[in-house]
């Protein structure tokens, strides 16, 4: 009989008087990868870090290959064994990569002299043995996101833990890049580790997992093989009611143009574009990391320089050459990550909420406290905003909520046309549902939806046109008759 | 996180919880009450009137410092030129209030309200230097007002030679000197700034605008704020407030030093500090800073009152420093 490598019973813990965390309960086999399932705010992070000793238990046992262990902290869970590649990435930037990845514990020569040869050759084997195209004596700066992510990726690895935490790893990566994960992961599995794999993309986790833990609510809910259950049995578990339809399209596209992009070229990455979306429809933008997806939107903000062609919004030429004159030709731009350029999260939710709309809400220089007020009450009230109260920090809301206040600030300006980079990224399945709800609510009442997406499913279910970018370029445009996967990823790689 | 209140049940959380909270809101208020009431109990003097008052006047002109600092650190920066601006704007203005025949400009001297518009000017321009090279050229804060700490104070020396401007008018003097129904100037002045920085940052759009620019830069600028003239601005409004303190520590002492205002850049960013306002940006209040002024001041006078050395002094003002904010750190992260 198999001796489970990692195996979790009712972990609990609690921050004041509220249960984070009530039933964490988990078995990791051998050689399998386990995807660990549920919204935000069903307990996965803390049960994290409950296993990684970064929190202390209240109660439950954890067992390490059948023994009982008690980790004082992230390095105790290190020396058993077990190594996490977390969501949130932390790079020393100005280090090469081999030193972030050898990080407190450089081969060391003579003298203690950090030997950085066989550091390099080290980290460039390890590097290169997992396919990732990235040169060791790089600076962690000149890298990518997505490159930041693979060498975080690289650095859990380079543990040669047993038991591997994958924490959302795909988050900051393309398809390309995810496949070259996805692989690693395959090599891995055949050498007998086990991978825990928490993410909310459902078709990456039918893709490479083995089995299956839903926890809702801070409570297990169920365990499984990922054979035994399709993708609406899993969905109805993680959010504990039967969900109708995973998108929602309800909007029909007019004849007529809202947004139209003439040969335009912006930066680096954006190079002779030319594109139209209607009124009443949902344009989706696919393409990889760095194929200049998001370069078009920030360009079309006036956040990028205009480097040539034309853009019409309704027949118009517009310059578009500042946040402030998108916003008053009635664009609205959803970033890609919101805690980096999406929120203020040192501020509460009301001041989040007017932040793009705070000419409106002041007579003159002075803001006009319950205009605001009520603004932001509407808001909340319109997208199901949950919080107690509208003067919390916004920094305390689910990532789910976090999207709605970003999306219900750009609802106060009330916008012709939307922008929204990648909507649903960390978004449990029941907001993205919700999102949907607006975005087809939007275009449905005459407003124009652009949306860049990398979620395959999401473009399939929504959008009723794609242009798909590579190298800055368009590679081809698809609409709901000729559009699939396979086309997409043919058309982008 | 601030702001945030704990759920619980019970009237013992409840308790628990309300505490933490006035704790939280009011945790530096009640250190100063504290302060105060012991020093009232050790010492006879400090509660008169007169100590009070003198107390207030110790604390307008770093106070006044401290609020221009306010918008500065609010927007993630910081402004080390103070001190330097201080004494430049007070000679300048001076030159022109001055009777002096050798440190004055021709014709002076001129009317008050002219030597005033020039020292504000002063303060204007170098902290509009500061601005434009933070904002529009994207050099380190700390850098370009260091630059300016060092620019400022050589100018100052230039301009007057190195020599005190004496012989102040009498207009010019009532800055520092004249009282409004028993109240000091300087400290109808303080409480006027403080009043008018308390509506920019709490009631205006500008406000707005500077907590969000500070919080983040980057959300800001998407939604539609000018964060460059935020930057700028936030400047420009502590050079001026330094051209005021400049201005009132001339009149009070009756003629401008040039070597006036020397490291009070760092009890600006004291109190700042010990109000509560996080060097991170977009979080603080400017009536945490005035709460920081006063207790800077209340512990200055009290140690002179009970008679302790000048130089035991900064080592206390520096644990002061350190511990306010340790102390709100641990209130942060136990909220």
């Amino acid at each position: 009989m198999n001796v489970p490598l990692l195996e979790a019973r009712g972990l609990a813990k609690r921050f004041g008087g509220v249960a984070a965390l009530r039933d964490g309960s988990f078995r990791l086999m051998p050689g399998t990868v386990h995807a660990l399932c549920g919204g935000n705010g069903a307990g996965k992070s803390t049960f994290l870090s409950l296993v990684m000793g970064i929190r202390r238990r209240d109660a439950g046992t954890l067992l390490r290959r059948g023994a009982p262990v008690d980790f004082a902290g992230p390095l105790d869970a290190l020396r058993a064994g077990i190594s996490i590649i977390e969501q949130e990435l932390s790079p020393v930037p100005a280090m090469s990569v081999a030193e972030n990845i050898f990080l407190g514990r450089e081969p060391v020569g003579r003298f203690g002299r950090v030997d950085f040869r066989a550091m390099n050759a080290r980290a460039q084997e390890l590097l290169d043995s997992l396919h990732f195209a990235i040169p060791a004596r790089r600076l962690m700066m000149d890298l990518t996101v997505a490159e930041l992510q693979l060498v975080e990726i690289a650095k859990a690895l380079s543990y040669e833990a047993e038991v591997i935490i994958m924490d959302e790893p795909t988050s900051a990566l393309g398809e390309a890049e995810a496949d070259q994960l996805f692989a690693a992961i395959a090599r891995l599995k055949e050498q007998g580790k086990g991978i825990v794999y928490v993410s909310h993309r459902l078709s990456e986790i039918f893709r490479i997992a083995d089995h299956w833990t839903v926890f809702r609510d801070g409570a297990f809910v169920g365990t499984g093989e990922m054979r035994d259950i399709n993708r609406e049995a899993l969905i109805r578990m993680i959010v504990g009611r039967p969900l109708a339809e995973e998108f929602v399209k309800e909007n029909t596209p007019t004849s007529e143009i809202a947004l139209e992009l003439r040969g335009v070229s912006s930066g680096a990455r954006v190079r002779d574009i030319s594109f139209a979306a209607r009124r009443g429809e949902i344009l989706a933008i696919y393409g990889l990391m760095g194929s200049g997806r998001t370069e078009i939107f920030e360009r079309l903000f006036g956040l990028a320089p205009d480097e040539g062609g034309e853009i019409r919004l309704f027949g118009q030429p517009q310059a578009l050459s500042s946040p402030q004159e998108a916003i008053a030709a009635g664009l609205a731009y959803v970033t890609e990550d919101r805690k980096q350029s999406g929120l203020v999260l040192s501020a509460d939710v009301r001041a989040n909420l007017c932040l793009a709309r705070l000419g409106a809400l002041s007579a003159g220089p002075v803001m006009l406290r319950r205009r605001e007020a009520s603004a932001a009450a509407r808001m909340i009230e319109t997208f199901g905003i949950r919080t107690a109260s509208d003067r919390l920090d916004v920094s305390g809301l689910s990532g789910g909520n976090q999207q709605k206040v970003v999306l219900g600030k750009w609802f106060l300006t009330e916008p012709r046309i939307l922008l929204l980079d990648e909507p649903t990224r960390g978004v449990d399945v029941g907001a993205k549902r919700e999102i949907y709800r607006v975005m087809s609510d939007f275009a449905r009442q005459g407003g124009t939806v652009v949306m860049i997406s990398s979620e395959i499913d999401e473009v399939l279910g929504m959008a009723d046109r794609t242009v798909v970018l590579r190298d800055g370029r368009i590679s081809g445009e698809l609409d709901r008759a000729t559009l699939s996967a396979e086309r997409l990823v043919h058309l982008a790689a | 996180m601030a702001g945030q209140q704990p759920t619980g049940t019970g009237t013992a959380r409840n308790g628990r919880a309300m505490l933490a909270e006035f704790g939280q809101r009011y945790g530096i208020l009640a250190a100063l009450v504290l302060v105060c009431v012991g020093l009232a109990l050790a010492n006879e003097f400090f509660l008169t009137q007169r100590n009070m008052v003198n107390v207030l006047r110790q604390a307008s002109i770093n106070g006044i410092l401290a609020i221009g600092m306010t918008f500065v650190i609010l927007t993630r920066g910081i402004d080390l030129s103070v001190g330097s601006v201080v004494a430049l704007a007070g000679v300048v203005s001076a030159s022109f209030a001055s009777t002096s025949a050798t440190a004055a400009v021709s014709g002076a001297p001129h009317p008050t309200l002219l030597a005033i518009a020039v020292g504000l000017g002063t303060g204007i321009l170098a902290g509009a230097v500061n601005g434009w090279l933070v904002a529009r050229h994207k050099v380190p804060a700390f850098v370009v007002t260091l630059g300016m700490l060092s620019a400022a104070r050589g100018l100052t020396l230039i301009y007057s030679g190195g020599r005190p401007v004496p012989g102040l008018s009498d207009g010019y003097r009532a800055l520092g000197t004249a009282d409004l129904f028993g109240i000091p100037m300087p400290v109808v002045l303080f409480a006027g700034v403080f009043l008018g920085a308390w509506f920019v940052l709490e009631a205006t759009r500008f406000g707005r605008h500077v907590y969000a620019a500070g919080g983040n830069p980057h959300a800001a600028r998407v939604s539609g704020i000018r964060v460059e003239r935020v930057r700028m601005a936030v400047y420009v409004i502590s050079g001026a407030l330094a051209g005021l303190a400049g201005m009132i520590l001339a009149a009070r002492t009756g003629s401008a030093l040039p070597q006036a205002g020397i490291a009070y850049e760092l009890d600006a960013i004291a109190a700042v500090v010990i109000g509560g306002t996080s060097l991170a940006g977009g979080v603080g209040r400017v009536t945490g800073t005035l709460i920081g002024a006063l207790l800077i001041a209340v512990v200055n006078n009290g140690l002179d009152l009970m008679g302790v050395e000048s130089y035991y002094q900064q080592v206390i003002k520096g644990g002061l420093i350190v511990a306010a904010v340790m102390l709100d750190q641990a209130r942060h992260r136990a909220a």
